[in-house]
Formats: structure tokens, C-alpha cells, sequence
């Protein structure tokens, strides 16, 4: 296993801003997770790729200071640590964008914008919002984010839900987050909107974020995406580089591939590393089309 | 394929300004059209309504209820109900009258109690329902029977009437009277203090609404309670102080009630938590919460003053008052659910 943290790990001189290493989590006798590790870098996308129940909310849930992890570490700039609220993370610069977005659909851009987080003037009983301020803000938030909104006013409710999730990750970014995590913002849109949302993917990463992006649709994280972890039942199928895998691998992997690996890796549980059966796996796990040489090999030590 | 389609999307053409369609989606622009056609209305059916002294009247019967719809509209903008807010306004004048008719106690010192009194019953409304996590309607629909008890129970009790009468022999009775009961005459009209206050709140609740923090938290916390949580609002405070907001505006139109007439009834106040709620839907309330206006509350309040007193003036059967209620309701619902399937929040 450790075959996988070397490969992100020495690739890279400058230290990950979020690098988890082995990490595990239970809920109870439910095993959600165990064994999981990759790096998020600054101006990087790392792509959570995994079918339901994978375990990919519980894994961004750990980064996002919801759960602690049962097993494993997280470190932040290389110091480990643990986050004992979302408050936690959030102020160690780590946003998430979660499906339901956060957002009060009656209320105003600018003011969902602000919500919980308001800029006032004034003090005592004048104490009162800075209304021109946040709207002029909101404004140029979304518009460096290539979100062109003439009317800051209008309810969210009437953006659409691509251009909801676009005003959520901007929330996230002017607030100061490092790391962006984005869990499945694209699941329910369709694709043109799905289109907009890589944008302002791609745009927070450009702009230095490290982001989080999980999803179970390949051809929307690779095109964004620099690294790819794979989920399948709470175990990792690998962690690659954008370079060694392609969008064809990807997908097969988490189709066929997937299935035969996880089997493999359970019985390499059951019956040890060395067992025959295990490599008989692995071996035909190699075979399949698509996942070939380098990337099949990746997926186990 | 997926890059042409960011293209594509990128170069959407920008949205419309309409501010034509911005007004209209105002919610008291309903309730002020509504008022208008009702002050025109009476003003030529009747001789008497737009005169002062007619106007002193409508304002007056508008006044009461006008603070409390404007509390009960900032409550349900946070996504609550009260219904115990109309039996409050009897529970805090008594508490007044029994302390100081009978029991002696200074009088500035009674309005005080029961001021206390009234915030801890909504401080408690606000953490039962806060706490249980059950609808207000049926958390409030219990604190109001409850208070209806007490309020005839304990009367009756102390008192041996369903009455307190005389507070004008309790001493010092003249030191608050003029701050909740006084009235001026202007040109034959008579116009009760209370108008003020009404005023007064219309104006303080537009100004927390729209222009501090805690206003927004409330259209947050009843809009999506969820969400507000995730971006840390303080969801308990802002419930919480709303229900003691309402239990205080409760206890000044207790007091108005009291020292305006220097009685008060057993079983004052109950029923009305309705009319609080249909003036505050009337003026744009929306009954899921998170949509919502004081001044349109105000305006509900002022339609219902009106019609109750141009229904006077005009001779006719009171009766149709509640006919008239029922179909404003009705009315100002359809007009809303309209508005907001409108103004997006389809989910
Ligand atoms: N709070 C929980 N309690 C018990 N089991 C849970 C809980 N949350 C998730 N699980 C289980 O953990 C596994 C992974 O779930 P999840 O992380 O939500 O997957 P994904 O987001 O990839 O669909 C699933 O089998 C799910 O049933
Ligand atoms: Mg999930």
C-alpha cells in the first residue's frame, strides 16, 4: 500500500496541502471506509470517483471535520490533525460545498452570499448591513469567477442549479478556503450545466484552491482533474496521476475492473497477500481491456 | 465534448432586467392595493369614513392589531407560528390588574412582571419547539389553552369574576396610563396613542428585516433551517427571540388594552391569533416561511380595521366581517402561492 502514497507523494517537492494517509472510518460493525490515501495539492483537482455507497461522502465527511476518521491520519501542511467540527475545518481553510448547497432559495444572491457572515457599519442600535458593500462584493465575486449576474438581487431560486452551485463555490472561495470540496455537484444537472460547474472548477483551481471533486461519472472529473482516487465498498482501488491513466482506463475501472479488484482485494484480506487465488485475481483484473500494464498494476502493490 | 459545451454555456446571453416585474414582486404590493380599494370603497359608500373622527376610529381598531400582526409576521417570515399570541395579550393585562387591585403591588412594578412574564412564556414557546422539534402550531396551540386556563381559572379564583374593573383607583394608575392609553383630539377626531406604537413597531420590524443581521437570519432560519445551520446561523437564538418577540409585543397590546379601557376581560384576546395570522398573510407572509414583509403585515392590519369599522359605518351585519376575512385569505394565499411559484424557491 505504501506503493501508492509514494507515487503522489514523491512526485510532487512542494508538501500537500491535505495529504490522508490510511484512513478508515466505521459506523458501528458498518465498515464505510478502510485504507484510503491521496494528496490535495494547491491549484489541484483530486477526484473522488466511486458508485452509491462507495464511500465517498464519508470520506470528504472526515476531511470536512464532520466524522473523526476511525483509523489512519490526516495531515494539514504536513502537520497531522484532527478536526473536532466542520467549524474546525472551515476555519482551517477547508470549505465544503455539500449537495444541498447551503442556500435559502427566497433569499436574495447577496444575501445568501453573506448569510451567516454579514458585513455591517455602524455600532450600537445603528449597527446595520453594509447592503451596498456585500451586493457590490457578491457582484465582483461572481463576475471574476465568470459568473455574469446583472442582478445580485434577484431570489437564488431563480438561478438555475448550475449557476446555484457556481454561486456556492464562490461563497466558499471569498471566504478564504484553501481547499474546496465539492461533493457530487453535478449529479443532478444535466449536461450543459454540468458543463458550467467544471468551469468554475477548473476557474477556483487556477485561482490556487485545492479542490475536492466527487463524483461517479468519469467524463466529468477527468477533463478537470489531476488526480483520481477510486472508491469501490469503502476500499481504495488506486490513486493515480492524471498522467498515468487515461479516460478509457478510468472508466473501466470503475465499471469492470472494479468489481474483479474488489473481489481480489477481499480475498486478500480473507487468505493473505500470497495466496494464489489472490494473484489469479490480479491477474485477470490486468487483463481487461482498458486497464492495462502500468494502471492495473498501480491498483495493488 | 464536454469543453465546447463550457464554451457554449459560457457565452449565454445575460439575464433581463425587468423593474416593472421587481415591484410587482413585492409581497405587500397585494395588501396595498387591497387597502387602497377598501379606504376608496367605504370613502364613497359612507359619509363618515373619511372623515377625522372616522379615521380616528378605523386607526384605532387597526392599531392593536397591527402590532401584532407585525410581530406574528416576523415569526412566520422565521418559519413559526403562535397561536397563544391572542390569549397573551389577555394573560399580561391580568397579571397587571390582579397585582394591583388586589394584591397592592406598584403598578410600574406589575407592568414590568408581566413584561418578564410574557418574554419567559415566549422564551419558552421558542425552546419547546426549539427542543422537541415539533410544528409550533401544535407546541403554541398547547401553550394556549394552557394560558386560557390560567387566565379564567386563576381570575376567578383571586378575583371571584371573570373581570378585573376599577384600575383607575389603583394609585400611580395616571403615571402610565398616558403611555399606553392616552389619546389628542384633532378636529373632532379622537386618535389613541396606540396608533404610535403601531407605527412605531412597523417601522423598527422593516428595519431589523431588512437592514441587520438578525433579519436576515430570519428569513435564513425560515427558508431553509438547514442550510442556515451549514453556514452558521444561530438558529436557536434567532427562534427563540421570535417567539419572545411576539410574547412582547403581546404584553404592550395587553397594556394597551388595559389602559385604554382600565378593565380586562377573563378571556381577552382569545380567538384573534387568527386575524394576526390572515393580516399577516394578507400582506405577503408566506405560511412556509422565509417570505414576507412588516409593512404588508401593517397593511393587513389596516385593511382589517377598516373593513371592521366601515362595516359599522356602512349599517350593516358585523357578521360579514368574517366572511370578508375568509375571502382575503383565500385571495391573498392564491396571490401568493402564485408569487412564489414565480419568484423560483420551486423546490
Ligand atoms: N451514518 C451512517 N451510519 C451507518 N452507515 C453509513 C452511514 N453513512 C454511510 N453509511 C454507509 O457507508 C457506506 C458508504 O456510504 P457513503 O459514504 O454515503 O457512500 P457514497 O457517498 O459513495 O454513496 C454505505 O454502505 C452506507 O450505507
Ligand atoms: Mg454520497
Amino acid at each position: 500500500m505504501s506503493a501508492t502514497n509514494k507515487t503522489t507523494g514523491t512526485a510532487r517537492s512542494t508538501t500537500p496541502i491535505v495529504e490522508v494517509r490510511e484512513i478508515g472510518k466505521s459506523y458501528g460493525p458498518v465498515n464505510a471506509l478502510s485504507g484510503v490515501s491521496t494528496t490535495v495539492n494547491t491549484g489541484e483537482v483530486t477526484c473522488v470517483l466511486g458508485d452509491n455507497g462507495a464511500g465517498k461522502s464519508t470520506f470528504i465527511k472526515i476531511l470536512a471535520g464532520v466524522h473523526t476518521p476511525s483509523e489512519g491520519e490526516l495531515l494539514l501542511d504536513g502537520e497531522p490533525v484532527r478536526f473536532s467540527s466542520p467549524r474546525a475545518a472551515l476555519d482551517a481553510g477547508i470549505a465544503t460545498v455539500y449537495q444541498d448547497l447551503a442556500v435559502v432559495p427566497l433569499m436574495p444572491v447577496w444575501r445568501n452570499f453573506f448569510l451567516g457572515s454579514e458585513l455591517t457599519r455602524g455600532v450600537g442600535p445603528l449597527r446595520r448591513l453594509d447592503v451596498k458593500e456585500m451586493k457590490r462584493i457578491t457582484y465582483t465575486e461572481l463576475d471574476n469567477m465568470g459568473i455574469d449576474l446583472r442582478d445580485v438581487d434577484q431570489p437564488i431560486g431563480t438561478l438555475s442549479g448550475g449557476e446555484r452551485q457556481c454561486v456556492a463555490i464562490a461563497r466558499a472561495v471569498y471566504f478564504g478556503a484553501r481547499v474546496l470540496i465539492l461533493d457530487e455537484p453535478t449529479a443532478a444537472l444535466g449536461v450543459k450545466q454540468s458543463g458550467v460547474v467544471l468551469k468554475y472548477i477548473a476557474r477556483s483551481r487556477d485561482r490556487g484552491l485545492g479542490v475536492v471533486f466527487i463524483t461517479h461519472n468519469p467524463h466529468h472529473a477527468y477533463p478537470v482533474g489531476d488526480r483520481f482516487l477510486l472508491l469501490n465498498r469503502g476500499s481504495s482501488l488506486g490513486n493515480f496521476e492524471k498522467k498515468e491513466i487515461t479516460l478509457g482506463q478510468l472508466t473501466s475501472l470503475m465499471a469492470g475492473g472494479a468489481e474483479l479488484d474488489s473481489l481480489a482485494h477481499e480475498l486478500e484480506r480473507e487468505m493473505g497477500r500470497e495466496s494464489s487465488l489472490v494473484q489469479q485475481f490480479e491477474a485477470e483484473a490486468e487483463r481487461l481491456p482498458g486497464v492495462v500494464g502500468e494502471a492495473g498494476s498501480r491498483v495493488r502493490e | 465534448m464536454t469543453t465546447t459545451d463550457i464554451v457554449t454555456v459560457g457565452n449565454r446571453p445575460r439575464l433581463e432586467r425587468r423593474p416593472l416585474r421587481k415591484i410587482f414582486a413585492r409581497p405587500e404590493i397585494g395588501a396595498l392595493v387591497a387597502a387602497l380599494a377598501v379606504m376608496l370603497f367605504f370613502s364613497v359608500y359612507t359619509s363618515n369614513f373619511m372623515t377625522l373622527s372616522g379615521a380616528g376610529v378605523w386607526l384605532e381598531s387597526a392599531s392593536t392589531f397591527g402590532i401584532m400582526a407585525v410581530a406574528v409576521a416576523l415569526l412566520m417570515i422565521g418559519g413559526e407560528f403562535d397561536l397563544s399570541a391572542g390569549v397573551m395579550t389577555g394573560f399580561t393585562a391580568l397579571i397587571v390588574g390582579v397585582l394591583t387591585s388586589h394584591y397592592g403591588l406598584n403598578i410600574w412594578v406589575a407592568v414590568l412582571i408581566s413584561l418578564v412574564a410574557a418574554l419567559a412564556v415566549g422564551a419558552l414557546n421558542g425552546f419547546l419547539v426549539m427542543r422537541t422539534g415539533l410544528p409550533s402550531f401544535i407546541v403554541t396551540l398547547g401553550t394556549f389553552f394552557v394560558l386560557a386556563g390560567i387566565d379564567l381559572a386563576v381570575t376567578k379564583l383571586i378575583t371571584g369574576q371573570v373581570a378585573i374593573q376599577g384600575m383607575t383607583r389603583v394609585p400611580f394608575y395616571d403615571s402610565v396610563q398616558p403611555l399606553f392609553g392616552s389619546s389628542i383630539q384633532i378636529g373632532g377626531g379622537t386618535f389613541y396613542v396606540s396608533v404610535l406604537w403601531w407605527f412605531a413597531a412597523t417601522i423598527l420590524a422593516t428595519w431589523v428585516l431588512l437592514r441587520t443581521r438578525a433579519g436576515n437570519w430570519i428569513f435564513a432560519v425560515g427558508g431553509q433551517l438547514n442550510s442556515s445551520r451549514q453556514v452558521g446561523v444561530p438558529v436557536l437564538k434567532t427562534k427563540v427571540g421570535l417567539f419572545m418577540t411576539t410574547a412582547g409585543a403581546a404584553w404592550l397590546v395587553g397594556m394597551i388594552s388595559l389602559f385604554r379601557t382600565s378593565t380586562v376581560q377573563a378571556n381577552t384576546g382569545v380567538g384573534q391569533e387568527f386575524i394576526y395570522i390572515i393580516c399577516a398573510v394578507v400582506g405577503g407572509c408566506l405560511l412556509t416561511g422565509g417570505y414576507g414583509s412588516a409593512i404588508g403585515a401593517a397593511l393587513g392590519a389596516l385593511i382589517y380595521g377598516m373593513v371592521f369599522q366601515g362595516i359599522t359605518f356602512a349599517q350593516w351585519d358585523t357578521n360579514w366581517l368574517r366572511t370578508f376575512l375568509g375571502a382575503m385569505l383565500l385571495l391573498a394565499v392564491f396571490l401568493n402561492h402564485f408569487v412564489r411559484t414565480r419568484a423560483g424557491g420551486a423546490r
